[in-house]
C-alpha cells in the first residue's frame, strides 16, 4: 500500500541538486501540489476498497452476498470492473478452494486446468489443478439480469457515444425499474442527441408495455415512439396495436406506425437516389472522358475502357510502392493515372488516329485494336487475375443520418469526387486557353487553323485531357471493384450510351445522362434485378436514340447540308 | 354545335376523304409553287419569316439575297429537308408539301442540286444518270429493274446535253468540279421534274463553263420550271428574268433585275447604309 | 471505251466464277479426301474438315457484314448477334432432339430445364421438336429482330457511328439477357450435348460430312444471292446510299426501305450461318454475343477488302486460321496480333488485302474526302498506270 509520505521522497530524489533558492522554491510548490494529487489518490482508494470488498463477497456461496458484491464491484468504477462482470455473466470466474483466490482457467492439460489468478497478464501464477480443487462462482437468473444491466449501465457512462448507444439499444424492452431509474438519470445529463433519443425511446417503450403507466404516459409514450425512426419503436408501436384494447391509444398508435412507415418509406427512396447517384457519378466520370474525345472532336475511342484500366492499373502500382500510406497514395495516384493514361491517349492519337481523321469508322475499329493490345499486354505484365486495391480509411466508414437511412462514405466521396473532376473539365473548357481552343477547333477546324490555332497540337492535348480523365476515373473505380484487364470492357458500353444520351458535345448533358442513367438503373434494380435493369436501360437508350438521334441536349444550329 | 355547322358546309372535303397518294400536279391557276407565310427559327434565329413567294409554271425565276438571307433553308422546306414552324406550301393546287417526305417530294416532280455537287463518285456517270431516272423507285422495283432502250436512249440524250458522252463510263468521282455541277444538273434532267432547284450552279465554274450552264438552264425554263438561287450577279443578269431578292427570311423585293437593282431597300441591304 | 449499252458487271463476272470454282472443288474435295482410309498421306481427318465446315460459316457471316458494310456504308458492331440467334434456334431443334437421352432422362424437358426445376416447357420452345420449324425459325427470328431494330433506327435517321454503337448495344443487351437461367435458353451454359439431327448422329463421320456440304452450299447460294443484290440497280442504290445519303434521298429513293431490305437480307444470312455453325461446334452459349465478336468479324472483312464479298470470304478463312492457329500455339500472342491486324489494316490497308492483290479492275481511285480511299498512293500508282 502507498502512503502519501512514502511517496514525498520520490519528488526529492527527482531533484538532486537541491541547493539554491530559487530551486528550493520550486520544490516546495512540488510538494504542495504532490499532497493535493494524492488527495484525490485517497477517493480512488476508497472505490479500490469496494471494488475489492466486491471480489471478496463473490467467494460466498450465497446468492445475496454475491449480489451484494456485484453492486459493489458496479459501483466501484474500477478499470477491471467491467472484466469482472463479463468473467461472472459468462460463468468463467471460479474459486480455487485450497486458497480461498478467485481464479480464471487458461488452458486444459492431461485432464487437468491449467488456472491463473485474477488479474494476473503475466501468467506467474499459473498452476496446474484438477477440476475438483476449483469452484465455479455461481450465478443465477436475477444475478444474471443485474450483471446484464451493470455492464450496460457501465457502458451508458462510456465516454464514446457509440459504446453509449449500443448499450441503451441492447437495454431497449428490457428495462428493469432499476435500469428505467439509470436511464432517466442518464438523460439529463446526456448531451449527445442521438443517445438522448435512444433512451428515450427505450423508456417509452417501458411506458407504453407498463402495465403502471396511466393512459396519458402512454399517449406520451406513443407520441415519442411515433416521432422515432428506431426500428425497435415501430416494433413496439406494432405490438402495441396489436394487444392493446383502448381505441383511443390504438388509433392514435396505428397512426403513428403509419407516418413511421412513409418515413421509412422517404428514407428508401433518398437511400435509392443515393445509391443511384453514386453509380450515377462513376457512369460520369467513366463518360466524361469520351463526352470530350467523341464529342468535341469527333473520334470514337474504343480503348477509354482500357485508359480507364490503365488508371487503375496505377493505383494498384502506387499503393504497391508506399504500401504503409494507403490515404497519401491515393492521393498521388490520381495525377498519376491523370499522367499515364494522357501519356498512353497521346501516344495513341499521335501514333494511329490523326491518320484517320473524318473517318469515324476507322478510327473506331483501329481504337477497338489498341484495346485489345492493352488488354493483353496487362493481361502479360499483371496477370489476367484481379487485383485488388486497398480503401484508405478515411474513405470507409457510413454516416448515419437516421437509424434507417445511413450513407456509406466511399460512395460518398465518389460523387464529390465527380462534381469535382467535371467542374474542372468545366472551368478549363470554358476559361483556359486550351479550352477556347479546343471549343474553336471543335466548331470549324478550318477557320480555327486560319486564326493561329496549332490544330495539330490542340488535337494531342485535346485527347491527352479525355485519356487523362479516363485514368483518374480509374483511380475512382479502383476503389468499388477489383482492378482487372477487363475492367474497360464493362464500361466502354455504358459510357458511350451517356454520351450519346446526353447529347453528343455537350458536357452537362454527360452529367444529367449519367447521373440520370445511374439513379434509373437503381431504382429498377428492386423490383427487375440488376441484369435486367441493365438490359431495359440499354433497350430504352435504344429507343431513346430513335426518338432523338442527337441525345437530350442537342446541339442546335443550322446546316446547309446533311 | 360548332362540330354540326362544320358539317353543313357542302364543300366541307374531310380530312380522311382525302386520297392518300399524291394526286396529279394541278397548276389550273397557273402557279406551280405557292409558300405562304412561312417562318423557321433555330434556336430563337429567324431564318424565314412570313415569307410568301409563288412561282409561275414554266419560269426561270432567280433569287439573290446577302448571306445569311434565307436562300438554303427556303430550298430546304420546299424538299422536305426542313419543317417550317408556321406557314404552308403547295406545288400546284392539291399537293401538300409540308406532309410528305423528301423521297414524296422528289417522286412529285421537284428536283434539287446542291451548292456543293453532289454525285456517286463511286458510280460512273451513266450510273448516276441511270439512279436519277424518273420511275418507280420501291425495293422490288428496282430490285428487278432492267434499262429499256427508251430507257437508254434518254440516258445517252441526257449525257448529250450536259456534255458528258465521252464520260460515261468514268467514275463520277474522276469528273472535274464543273463537270461535277453538269452531272448533277443531268441527274436532275432524269428526274424529269416539273420543278428544278439550283442552288449556286456556277460557284466554280470558269467563264466558258458560266455560259455554257446559262445557256442549258435558259433552255430547260419553258418545259420546267426553274428556281436558281445564286451569288453572281453578272450571271443572274446574263439569264434576264424574274428576280426575287430575300433578306432576314422574307422578300425584299421583285422584279426584273434593273427594276431590283434600283430599289432603294436593295440598295440599303446590299451597300450599307 | 466501249459503247456497248452492257455497262455493269453481272452477277457472274470473272471473280464470282473463280470464287465458284474454289468453293466447289473445296467443297468436294475434302469430304473425298477424308472418306480415304486414314493410313494415306491425304486422307483429311474428320476434325479438320469439321474446322473447315467452321470457317465457311464464319465466311458466310462475313459476307453478309460486306453486304452492309462494303456496299451500304452500316458499320453493324451487332451481326454476331444474328449469327448466335440463328444458333440458338437450330441449337433449340437439336436440344429436343435429345429426348429422353439426357442426364435426367425426362421425355419433354432440355436438361438444364429439369436441373431449374421447371415443370413445364416454356411456351417459346413448342415447335422447335420440327425441323422445319426450327429451319423457318432460324430465317425468321433474326430477320425479325433486324426488321424492327433497322425499322427504329433507320426511320429515325441514325448513321454512321450512333448506329454502330446501338448495334452493340443490342447485342450487349442480348448477351445480358441470355446469361440469365430465367431466360429460358440455358444460361450460361447455353445449349450443348447435342446427339443426332434429323435422326443422324451428329458425332458420325457421314453427318459431318454432310454438314461440311451443306455449308459450303449455303456459303455459295449466299454469295449469289449477295452478287444479285449488288450487281442490281438497288445494289447501285445501295453504294449510292453509302457515298451521298442526303443525295439519294432528293432523288426519290426511299432510303429508310432499301437499308431495311439489305440489313434483314444480311441477318438472315447470318443467321443460316449460325444455324450451320451449332451443330459443328457442338454448343451454343451466350457469349457468342459479346461484342467483341461482333467486332472481330468487322476486322475479317476489313482485311479482306470491303464491297468485294470474296474479299469477306478470304479474310474470314485467313483470321481463322490464324486464330486457331495462335491460340494453340502461342494463346498469349493471339490478342496483340488481333489488336495489331485491327490497327495496320485501317492505317495501310484500307482496301484490304484482296485491294492490292487485284489490279485488273478499271478502277480510278482519286476522288477526293470520301469514306473507302484514303489516297494511299503506294496502293493506287500501279492501277493508275
Amino acid at each position: 500500500m502507498c502512503t502519501p509520505g512514502l511517496m514525498a521522497p520520490k519528488g526529492a530524489i527527482l531533484f538532486p541538486f537541491s541547493g539554491s533558492g530559487g530551486l528550493q522554491m520550486l520544490l516546495r510548490v512540488l510538494w504542495v501540489s504532490l499532497l493535493l494529487l494524492s488527495a484525490v489518490a485517497t477517493t480512488g482508494f476508497a472505490r479500490a476498497d469496494s471494488f475489492e470488498q466486491g471480489l471478496e463477497q463473490l467467494k460466498s456461496k450465497d446468492f445475496s452476498h454475491i449480489e451484494q458484491g456485484i453492486a459493489a464491484i458496479a459501483s466501484s468504477q474500477h478499470a477491471n470492473t467491467e472484466l469482472v462482470l463479463n468473467l461472472l455473466l459468462n460463468g468463467e470466474l471460479y474459486r480455487l478452494k485450497k486458497t480461498d483466490e478467485l481464479v480464471v482457467v487458461q488452458g486444459k492439460q492431461d485432464k487437468k486446468l491449467i488456472i491463473v489468478n485474477l488479474f494476473d497478464d503475466s501468467g506467474e501464477s499459473a498452476q496446474t489443478v484438477s477440476k475438483r480443487k476449483i469452484k465455479k462462482v455461481r450465478i443465477n437468473n436475477s444475478i444474471r439480469a443485474s450483471l446484464k444491466a451493470a455492464l450496460a449501465s457501465l457502458k451508458l457512462s462510456s465516454p464514446d457515444v457509440e459504446q453509449r448507444q449500443q448499450a441503451v439499444s441492447q437495454l431497449m424492452g428490457k428495462l428493469t425499474p432499476e435500469l428505467y431509474q439509470t436511464l432517466s438519470q442518464r438523460l439529463d445529463i446526456e448531451r449527445d442527441n442521438s443517445v438522448q433519443e435512444l433512451i428515450e425511446v427505450a423508456l417509452a417503450v417501458t411506458d407504453l408495455n407498463s402495465t403502471d403507466s396511466d393512459s396519458a404516459e402512454q399517449q406520451t409514450a406513443v407520441a415519442t415512439l411515433s416521432d422515432s425512426l428506431q426500428p425497435a419503436a415501430r416494433n413496439a408501436l406494432a405490438q402495441f396495436v396489436e394487444t392493446t384494447d383502448d381505441a383511443i391509444l390504438k388509433s392514435q398508435a396505428s397512426k403513428g406506425l403509419r407516418s413511421i412507415d412513409e418515413k421509412r418509406k422517404w428514407a428508401g427512396h433518398a437511400e435509392t437516389l443515393f445509391f443511384g447517384l453514386s453509380l450515377g457519378s462513376v457512369l460520369v466520370l467513366a463518360a466524361i472522358g469520351l463526352a470530350i474525345t467523341f464529342g468535341v472532336m469527333g473520334v470514337i475511342n474504343m480503348a477509354h475502357g482500357e485508359l480507364i484500366m490503365l488508371g487503375a492499373y496505377t493505383t494498384y502500382v502506387v499503393q504497391l510502392l508506399m504500401p504503409d500510406n494507403i490515404a497519401l497514395s491515393i492521393l498521388v495516384s490520381i495525377p498519376a493515372a491523370f499522367l499515364v493514361s494522357a501519356f498512353v491517349g497521346i501516344l495513341i492519337e499521335r501514333g494511329v488516329i490523326r491518320f484517320l481523321y473524318g473517318r469515324p469508322l476507322e478510327t473506331l475499329l483501329a481504337t477497338f485494336g489498341i484495346s485489345l493490345i492493352l488488354q493483353q499486354a496487362v493481361r502479360s505484365i499483371f496477370s489476367p487475375l484481379n487485383r485488388s486495391v486497398a480503401t484508405p480509411e478515411f474513405m470507409s466508414g457510413v454516416i448515419e443520418i437516421n437509424p434507417v437511412l445511413s450513407l456509406t462514405l466511399n460512395r460518398l466521396y465518389i460523387i464529390a469526387f465527380c462534381l469535382i473532376v467535371f467542374a474542372l473539365l468545366f472551368m478549363l473548357l470554358r476559361y483556359t486557353r486550351l479550352g477556347i481552343e479546343v471549343r474553336a477547333v471543335a466548331q470549324n477546324r478550318a477557320m480555327a487553323r486560319a486564326m493561329g490555332v496549332r490544330s495539330e497540337w490542340v488535337d494531342a492535348m485535346t485527347f491527352g485531357l479525355g485519356s487523362g480523365i479516363a485514368g483518374v476515373a480509374g483511380v475512382a473505380l479502383s476503389q468499388l471493384t477489383n482492378v482487372g484487364p477487363n475492367l474497360g470492357q464493362a464500361y466502354i458500353i455504358d459510357s458511350f450510351m451517356v454520351v450519346v444520351f446526353g447529347g453528343v458535345g455537350n458536357l452537362w448533358g454527360t452529367l444529367v445522362a449519367g447521373l440520370s442513367l445511374g439513379v434509373a438503373n437503381k431504382i429498377m434494380e428492386p423490383w427487375a434485378g440488376a441484369v435486367l435493369a441493365k438490359i431495359l436501360v440499354l433497350v430504352f437508350i435504344i429507343l431513346f436514340i430513335q426518338k432523338r438521334p442527337r441525345g437530350l441536349f442537342p446541339q442546335k444550329g443550322r446546316s446547309a447540308e446533311g | 354545335m360548332r362540330l354540326i355547322e362544320e358539317f353543313q358546309h357542302r364543300d366541307k372535303v374531310f380530312d380522311f376523304m382525302m386520297p392518300n397518294t399524291s394526286p396529279a400536279l394541278d397548276v389550273g391557276q397557273g402557279y406551280l409553287l405557292y409558300l405562304e407565310d412561312i417562318s423557321v427559327s433555330f434556336d430563337g434565329f429567324k431564318a424565314i419569316n412570313k415569307l410568301n413567294l409563288y412561282i409561275n409554271e414554266g419560269e426561270l425565276r432567280c433569287i439573290i439575297g446577302p448571306n445569311g438571307a434565307g436562300k438554303t433553308t427556303m430550298m430546304d422546306i420546299i424538299t422536305g429537308k426542313t419543317r417550317p414552324d408556321e406557314g404552308s406550301a403547295w406545288f400546284g393546287q392539291k399537293i401538300n408539301l409540308l406532309n410528305m417526305s423528301e423521297p414524296e417530294i422528289a417522286q412529285a416532280g421537284i428536283g434539287r442540286k446542291f451548292q456543293k455537287p453532289t454525285v456517286f463518285e463511286h458510280q460512273t456517270v451513266f450510273a448516276n444518270l441511270e439512279l436519277a431516272m424518273a420511275g418507280a423507285k420501291g425495293v422490288f422495283t428496282t430490285l428487278m429493274a432492267k434499262l429499256s432502250s427508251s430507257q437508254l436512249d434518254h440516258i445517252d440524250h441526257v449525257l448529250g446535253q450536259i456534255g458528258l458522252k465521252q464520260q460515261r463510263n468514268l467514275l463520277a468521282g474522276a469528273l472535274s468540279h464543273g463537270q461535277k455541277q453538269w452531272l448533277e444538273i443531268g441527274m436532275l434532267l432524269m428526274q424529269n421534274p416539273k420543278l428544278l432547284l439550283v442552288d449556286e450552279p456556277v460557284a466554280g465554274m470558269t467563264h466558258q463553263e458560266m455560259d455554257r450552264t446559262g445557256e442549258l438552264l435558259t433552255s430547260l425554263a419553258g418545259e420546267h420550271t426553274v428556281i436558281l438561287v445564286e451569288h453572281d450577279m453578272d450571271f443572274v443578269r446574263s439569264l434576264a428574268n424574274q428576280v426575287t431578292v430575300l433578306h432576314q427570311g422574307s422578300v425584299l423585293a421583285e422584279g426584273t433585275m434593273d427594276q431590283v437593282q434600283n430599289d432603294d431597300k436593295v440598295v440599303q441591304v446590299y451597300l450599307g447604309e | 471505251m466501249t459503247t456497248h449499252p452492257q455497262m455493269y458487271e453481272g452477277i457472274f463476272n470473272k471473280s464470282t466464277i473463280r470464287f465458284l470454282a474454289v468453293l466447289i472443288v473445296v467443297a468436294l474435295a475434302v469430304p473425298l479426301l477424308n472418306a480415304l482410309d486414314s493410313s494415306n498421306p491425304l486422307h483429311v481427318t474428320t476434325y479438320t474438315m469439321t474446322l473447315m465446315g467452321k470457317y465457311l460459316c464464319y465466311a458466310l457471316l462475313a459476307v453478309a457484314v460486306d453486304l452492309v458494310w462494303g456496299y451500304l456504308g452500316i458499320l453493324s458492331l451487332g451481326h454476331a448477334a444474328f449469327f448466335a440467334l440463328g444458333g440458338y434456334a437450330m441449337g433449340m431443334y437439336l436440344m429436343r432432339q435429345i429426348g429422353d437421352r439426357g442426364v435426367y432422362g425426362d421425355p419433354l424437358l432440355p436438361d438444364f430445364m429439369v436441373f431449374l426445376n421447371w415443370q413445364e416447357l416454356p411456351w417459346f420452345w413448342h415447335g422447335f421438336d420440327q425441323f422445319w420449324f426450327a429451319a423457318l425459325m432460324i430465317v425468321l427470328v433474326p430477320g425479325l429482330l433486324a426488321f424492327v431494330f433497322g425499322w427504329l433506327a433507320f426511320r429515325s435517321r441514325v448513321t454512321g457511328v450512333y448506329l454502330s454503337i446501338i448495334t452493340q448495344a443490342l447485342t450487349y443487351a442480348l448477351l445480358l439477357a441470355f446469361f440469365r437461367n430465367e431466360m429460358g435458353f440455358g444460361g450460361n451454359n447455353g445449349l450443348t450435348d447435342f446427339k443426332d439431327i434429323l435422326g443422324f448422329d451428329l458425332q458420325s463421320d457421314a453427318t459431318r460430312m454432310a454438314l461440311y456440304v451443306a455449308s459450303a452450299v449455303a456459303l455459295g447460294l449466299g454469295y449469289i444471292a449477295c452478287r444479285m443484290i449488288v450487281t442490281s440497280r438497288l445494289g447501285r442504290v445501295a453504294v449510292a446510299i453509302r457515298d451521298a445519303e442526303a443525295r439519294t434521298r432528293f432523288i426519290g429513293y426511299k432510303v429508310e426501305n432499301v437499308k431495311l431490305f439489305i440489313f434483314v437480307v444480311s441477318a438472315v444470312l447470318a443467321g443460316v450461318a449460325g444455324a450451320l455453325y451449332v451443330p459443328q461446334v457442338g454448343i451454343i452459349n451466350p457469349s457468342e454475343f459479346s461484342p467483341l465478336n461482333s467486332i472481330e468479324l468487322v476486322v475479317w472483312v476489313a482485311l479482306g477488302g470491303r464491297a468485294t464479298l470474296y474479299g469477306a470470304v478470304v479474310g474470314a478463312v485467313a483470321v481463322n486460321y490464324a486464330k486457331t492457329y495462335l491460340t494453340a500455339a502461342m494463346p498469349e500472342i493471339w490478342l496483340f496480333s488481333l489488336g495489331a491486324m485491327f490497327v495496320l489494316v485501317t492505317l495501310f490497308l484500307p482496301k484490304g488485302v484482296m485491294g492490292i492483290l487485284q489490279r485488273e479492275r478499271p478502277d480510278n481511285d482519286d476522288s477526293d474526302g470520301n469514306n473507302l480511299d484514303n489516297g494511299n498512293d503506294l496502293d493506287n500508282s500501279g492501277v493508275k498506270a
